[in-house]
């Protein structure tokens, strides 16, 4: 019954542009795809195809090439999905639609396949040869949602056909060596108190640990040893003044009464030699009990991301009807929130308080990444510079061993360890972002793109567990391949996927850079490891001393034992208003964009990331209107002066015209569409979208709904 | 340094809790401190009150009371806490507690707020030392109920501009190319004689005499009948307004009225048929035919398609208004905001309102078909539609002195009762007239200019001006509720104009971001996916809140507005510098880059 009005398909052989390493594995011709419009079927023929890397749908006319997109991702193009990228695979039979996850007995006419970065593709299979969408559907499916080997993932050979030359390292530091450690040490001034330690060189002491890493200064390697790791106080970051962000990972609950009476033993002793001074106050936060478990926050993402899948108008608007309370019912945005106020808890005591804090949860990797990477962006503003965010994030999440390779399920190999933590991060920075923009030097766009990133798989760094997996695998001597070592690319290397124009776009214009020291203390310094002097250094007035260290050591233990606590940080013997007041008094005054940063947090303050959530959804999409209407304002007009600047150097005849910020040039920015830098070759029409159901059900004010405006009777009036 | 600027409170009426003010001497500060005074405002009492702020707890000060605002200065200094309420935003006045009630600061009065506030004060009980203030405040809040005049007929404020010039009917319909071969301009309604709530002057079709319009009247509720509020310049398509038609239960037919219809819509050459938006739900229209109103039926009206837009009544956007602030005051909602907002159904309102108005724009527009917009009598949702598809289609109506025009025409002029709607100086509180339609209306545009963050002219202070002037009667503007009304109080002889205060500092109301473009259609996507609460208007009193002011974006522009031309000037210098070749002229300046660096660090 469908109608499709398209041209003839053209015969035209068009090869799909392969990277190094990557193979074609099956193709299909004659696909048509959608443009997901207005369910017109408006759409083009073209071919589909599954390589290692991809799968991909090629236009067989693509005339529109002459109109370049200003943003383009050089890896991943507009009709490419990576094989990781995929979310789930929907076959369409007789109009009924089915998940598609192994086996096929049947093949659908039409294949509906949903993305991770949220976009959705219709491929109808109704012209294609039956041969041929046997074969693409299941490869398909085979290739992107059947469990595979780590080796089995394109990173092996990409890297073994292009190996990585070039440093990679720019500005972004790594924390695979112990330098990197002890410059953060003292870039934070936390070596009086603490001490990179070399211990787990060969992973003797766990393979889940970093080669190298920070522990209070009388931990000795002995204390180390003995529990793989567990039950000693990792160091995160340290304040100005002086009190540090620590995590450690829990003992697993121990049945037997004589090891959990040794295991307390050692925790004793460990904390009898730190509590001398200088290390009196600790607070700790469990954060497995204090915040949602990572199966919560699963739920809440699956439920969240389906709102902004959507098949096609009639369902964007059926969904906008209640939008408020579909939202509110995924609980995502609750979770953020609850993320954020623990966050700032945390903050409070190690600003406030001059507390350290230690966070426990049983791996230390999941959200304890997320609440110290919070906290540290919060409190240090390097941290909101690129090169600092993105050695945050090789601290807290790659060395810091989070499992990218479970948490995204990259391997299809459970998913039960599926939870989008690294995501939930992401979010929870975007909301910072959006609420002050001058303070970070990268924009929403560098975030959105990041996410993105977790699904290429040609960068290392969101495709292993830990700094072991990746040594082990890097090497090649498990493997009888000849290939070995690899050398990986980084993210980091924004070259890789966008040219220095769209880079541009990573960068944000509103960023109030910090006044720069001398120029001749500038040269002393490598910048990597400038010092950080924008934290105010607050007078260390005499802390008011709730607890002491060795008070506390039983609630902790009591904890690791398995007697849970509930919000430790927020406990009984605090007044319960420190933190609304500290969060209330740090609001009341003017932003200091260096300084300390608290998000918002109230109901109304917590957004949706409508860059990353509605990009690819045409009927949100605001011709000439969105934040990116004003952006490009400012980005015209940073490019005029720019070229008066030029100008003014050419009078003064001094060639240098100065390290200038490259500006992304958009053209006819009038008429950009919110959907900028994304989703650019949808559609262009200039009708309204107006919505096709809308709500008219007044049910429990019937009475009011029922009455005229003013009650006057006109018929009187004609008589 | 810039960047971290203090707040900016709106010297209008905002409650400020910053320390910014200088402690004056000790001792009689009542005497020293200047209690703001317009000119014509005369003091009538001053008090010892305890003001029972909900975001800081009690504050001891002196409310001063005034024939226009009360005023309320904190003893303490630390900070200091200050309340500038203009009498007219007062809804109620209610006493609380009695005589013998116990509890500390029990004993006083709660004052309700048109602008989501309440304000609490606490009194001493001896010696019912409320009762004066009690009656004092009645009096000059309500001084339509007292036999009082306005204080918008005491004000003697001088301005630069006058804003009873910003709106001559004439030249806006001359504007639009009207009057040309289809339409003409009528006086008919000179005296009001046709109309008592339509403006003196109309546009109607050319081939419409008179005598026609007289019996088109008859079968108008409230003899409002389809006059022109805008032509498209190009498709020559009109939006009309109106009120219902008269057709009872028993489907009455008047062949003037359907006649009337088909002349509108041969007017603009098109062979089309004329589209009729009936803002109501389609059920009230039907309802409406008991008391004797309706819409046109397909039979009598066969040239003409009718939909209805399911705009609620006056009394559900008043309930959803009560609603929502319920929600934001004094405490924001916090374990359940999405549902409980959603639950007010405001936004959800806000939406049909703006699906109407795209609608109506689009089928002038694109659609090239002329409209008849009405509801039920055609002041209140029809003003709404009217004014924001002309808001969406017509790139004046989105400058400061175009949107003062549309609000003046399709509002003031057309007869929204703004004195019923609002309630102005009278104490009947509950009064079911009243309705938040305008602020709606001002809502809608907020929602339009977020949306499109370049396309007006003026920003948000302007709006929430407007709107604290709709409640302040400090100006004439929005009194009364028609044009013949005002014209007997001799409004624009005896009062200013909000218009002249706007004008004469319109600097504070300029969108820097601001980009002309001609003829360029703007449609809003009415989706909740971009629709948000106006937290800056609905949630202002609440200090947790509150936005980062100056908006940081808006500020970065500005400087670079600044430094483009510093630049310019600088090298306009150099040029006239290097061409009279003297070398190390300018040796004293710094390079530019440095420059650039320099004034980066700064922001």
């Amino acid at each position: 019954p469908q109608e499709v009005h398209i041209k003839e398909p053209i015969e035209k052989e068009v090869n799909p542009h392969l990277l190094p390493g990557e193979t074609l594995l099956c193709e299909a011709s004659t696909v048509y795809k959608y443009i997901q419009e207005d369910g017109s079927n408006r759409g083009t023929y073209g071919k589909l195809v599954c390589t290692n890397f991809k799968i991909a749908f090629l236009d067989d006319d693509s005339a529109s090439d002459d109109n370049e997109p200003q943003f383009k991702n050089k890896i991943v193009g507009e009709n490419d999905i990576t094989l990781q990228c995929v979310d789930q695979i929907y076959g369409v039979y007789d109009e009924k639609k089915k998940l598609l996850t192994g086996q096929l007995r049947k093949y659908p006419e039409k294949l509906i396949i949903y993305c991770k970065d949220l976009r959705v593709f219709n491929f109808c299979l109704r012209y294609t040869k039956e041969e041929e969408v046997k074969r693409i559907v299941s490869g398909i499916v085979h290739h992107s949602q059947t469990p595979k080997l780590l080796k089995r993932l394109f990173l092996f050979s990409y890297a073994s056909a292009a190996p990585n030359n070039a440093d990679g390292r720019n500005q972004t530091v790594m924390f695979d060596t112990l330098e990197d450690w002890r410059d953060e040490l003292e870039r934070t001034r936390g070596n009086v108190k603490y001490k990179v330690v070399a211990t787990n060189e060969g992973y003797r002491v766990s393979e889940k640990l970093p080669l190298y890493f920070v522990v209070p200064i009388c931990v000795s390697e002995e204390n180390i040893l003995k529990y793989e790791g567990r039950g000693i106080p990792i160091w995160c970051w340290s304040c100005h003044n002086g009190a540090a962000l620590l995590k450690m990972s829990a003992f697993p609950k121990e049945q037997d009464d004589s090891t959990a009476q040794t295991q307390k033993a050692f925790l004793d002793g460990i904390y009898k030699t730190i509590s001398k001074p200088p290390y009196e106050l600790l607070k700790m936060d469990d954060l497995s009990s204090s915040l949602p478990s990572l199966q919560d926050i699963q739920t809440a993402y699956t439920r969240f991301k389906q709102l902004f899948l959507i098949d096609n108008s009639t369902d964007f608007w059926a969904t906008d009807v209640k939008w408020f309370s579909l939202l509110e019912s995924t609980n995502w945005l609750e979770i953020i929130r609850r993320v954020l106020k623990k966050a700032i808890e945390v903050v409070e005591c190690l600003e406030r308080q001059h507390t350290n804090v230690l966070l426990i949860e049983e791996s230390a990797t999941d959200l304890c990444c997320v609440i110290s990477s919070l906290v540290q962006v919060m409190m240090d503003s390097h941290s909101r510079t690129k090169s600092g965010f993105q050695s945050l994030i090789q601290k807290e999440w790659v060395a810091g061993g989070h499992c990218f390779l479970d948490r995204c399920n990259h391997l299809h190999k459970s998913d039960k360890e599926e939870a989008p933590i690294f995501l939930l991060l992401l979010n929870c920075i975007w909301q910072l972002v959006q609420q002050y923009p001058p303070a970070f030097e990268f924009t929403e766009t560098y975030l959105t793109v990041l996410s993105d990133s977790l699904y290429v798989p040609i960068f290392s760094t969101f495709f292993f567990n830990s700094q072991h997996q990746k040594d082990t695998n890097t090497s090649g001597e498990s493997l009888k391949t000849q290939s070995g070592p690899f050398r990986f690319l980084t993210v980091w290397d924004w070259s890789v996927q966008f040219d220095p124009k769209a880079q541009a776009f990573l960068n944000n214009p509103l960023y109030a850079e910090k006044p720069k020291p001398d120029k001749s203390q500038r040269k002393t310094a490598r910048f990597k490891h400038q010092r950080q002097l924008s934290l105010p250094l607050t007078q260390t007035k005499p802390s008011t001393k709730r607890g002491f260290f060795r008070e506390e050591t039983d609630h902790l233990i009591k904890n690791i034992l398995g007697k849970r606590f509930g919000k430790l940080i927020n406990s009984s013997d605090e007044p319960p208003n420190s933190f609304r007041e500290f969060y209330d008094s740090w609001h009341s005054k003017p932003v200091d964009y260096h300084g300390l940063l608290l998000p918002h947090i109230d109901g109304p303050e917590i957004k949706v990331w409508a860059q990353r959530y509605l990009r690819w959804i045409p009927e949100a999409q605001l011709h000439g209107g969105g934040t990116i209407a004003t952006a490009a304002k400012i980005l015209d007009l940073m490019e005029e002066v720019q070229s008066l600047q030029v100008k003014m150097d050419e009078e003064h005849s001094q060639a240098i015209s100065g390290n200038v910020h490259s500006i992304p040039v958009l053209r006819n920015s009038a008429r950009l569409s919110s959907l900028f830098p994304f989703a650019l070759l949808q559609r262009q029409s200039i009708k309204p979208a107006l919505p096709t159901s809308t709500w008219k059900d007044l049910e429990d004010e019937d009475d009011l709904v029922k009455r005229d405006d003013e009650f006057v009777d006109l018929s009187g009036d004609l008589s | 340094m810039a960047s971290s600027s203090t707040p900016i409170y709106n010297s209008n009426s905002l409650e400020s809790s910053s320390g910014k003010r200088t402690l004056k001497d000790g001792t009689n500060w009542e005497q020293h401190e200047e209690i703001p005074r317009l000119p014509g405002e005369t003091r009538v009492t001053d008090k010892d009150v305890i003001y029972m702020c909900p975001f800081n707890g009690p504050v001891k000060g002196r409310v001063y009371i005034t024939n226009y605002r009360l005023y309320l200065r904190s003893v303490e200094n630390d900070p200091v806490v200050v309340l500038n309420v203009p009498l007219g935003v007062i809804s109620k006045i209610e006493k609380m507690g009695g005589a013998s009630s116990r509890g500390e600061n029990s004993y006083g009065l709660d004052i309700t707020c048109k602008d989501m506030r309440n304000l609490r004060f606490a009194l001493k009980q001896e010696g019912h030392s409320r009762r004066d203030i009690f009656e004092v405040l009645t009096k000059y809040a309500f001084p339509q109920s007292h036999n009082l005049g306005f204080f918008a007929f005491a004000n003697e404020e001088k301005f630069s501009e006058n804003g009873w010039m910003v709106y001559n009917p004439m030249s806006e319909y001359r504007r639009q190319g009207l009057p040309n071969e289809r339409w003409r301009v009528t006086f008919i309604n000179e005296h009001y004689g046709l109309c008592d709530t339509y403006p003196s002057l109309l546009v109607v079709p050319y081939n419409a005499t008179d005598d026609d319009l007289k019996k088109v009247a008859a079968f108008r509720s409230r003899n409002r009948i389809p006059v022109l509020s805008w032509i498209h310049p190009e498709t020559q398509a009109v939006i009309m307004r109106c009120s219902q038609p008269l057709v009872g239960m028993s489907g009455k037919r008047n062949k003037d009225d359907e006649r009337y219809l088909d002349i509108i819509r041969e007017a603009n050459g098109q062979i089309s048929k004329l589209t009729i938006y009936d803002a109501r739900p389609n059920v009230n229209a039907v309802a409406n035919k008991a008391t004797g109103g309706g819409y046109e039926s397909e039979d009598a009206y066969p040239n003409a398609e009718l939909f209805f837009l399911d705009i609620h009544n006056i009394h559900v956007m008043r309930e959803s208004l009560k609603k929502l602030k319920d929600i934001v005051y004094p405490n924001v909602e916090e374990s359940h905001w999405l549902s409980s907002l959603e639950s007010t159904h405001w936004l959800e309102h806000i939406k049909l309102v703006l699906t109407g108005a795209i609608q109506v724009a689009d089928k002038v527009s694109s659609g090239r078909s002329s409209v008849l917009v009405h509801c039920s009598d055609g002041w209140d949702r029809t003003a709404q539609l009217t004014s924001l598809a002309m808001l969406m289609l017509d790139s004046y109506y989105r400058t400061i002195e175009g949107f003062e025009v549309l609000v003046q025409k399709e509002w003031i002029s057309f007869g929204h009762k703004f004195a019923s709607r609002i309630g102005h100086g009278d104490k009947n509180h509950a009064d079911a007239d009243r309705s938040p339609i305008f602020l709606q209306f001002i809502d809608c545009v907020w929602q339009m200019s977020k949306q499109f963050p370049t396309a007006f002219e003026f920003n948000e202070q302007f709006l929430i001006t407007i709107l604290d002037h709709l409640y302040s009667c400090r100006f004439g503007t929005f009194l009364y509720n028609s044009e013949s009304l005002r014209e007997k109080e001799k409004v624009t002889e005896k009062t200013l104009s909000l218009w002249s205060l706007i004008n004469s500092e319109k600097s504070k109301y300029i969108n820097p971001f601001y980009t002309k473009e001609l003829n360029r259609a703007l449609y809003p996507v009415a989706s909740m996916r971009h629709l948000e609460l106006w937290v800056n208007y609905y949630i202002r009193w609440n200090p947790r809140i509150r936005q980062q002011q100056p908006n940081p974006v808006e500020q970065r522009y500005m400087e670079l507005l600044a430094l483009r031309d510093d630049y310019i000037r600088r090298l306009e210098e150099l040029q006239i510098t290097n061409s009279s070749r003297i070398p190390n002229s300018s040796a004293s300046s710094a390079s530019p880059s440095q420059m650039v660096s320099h004034l980066q660090t700064h922001f």
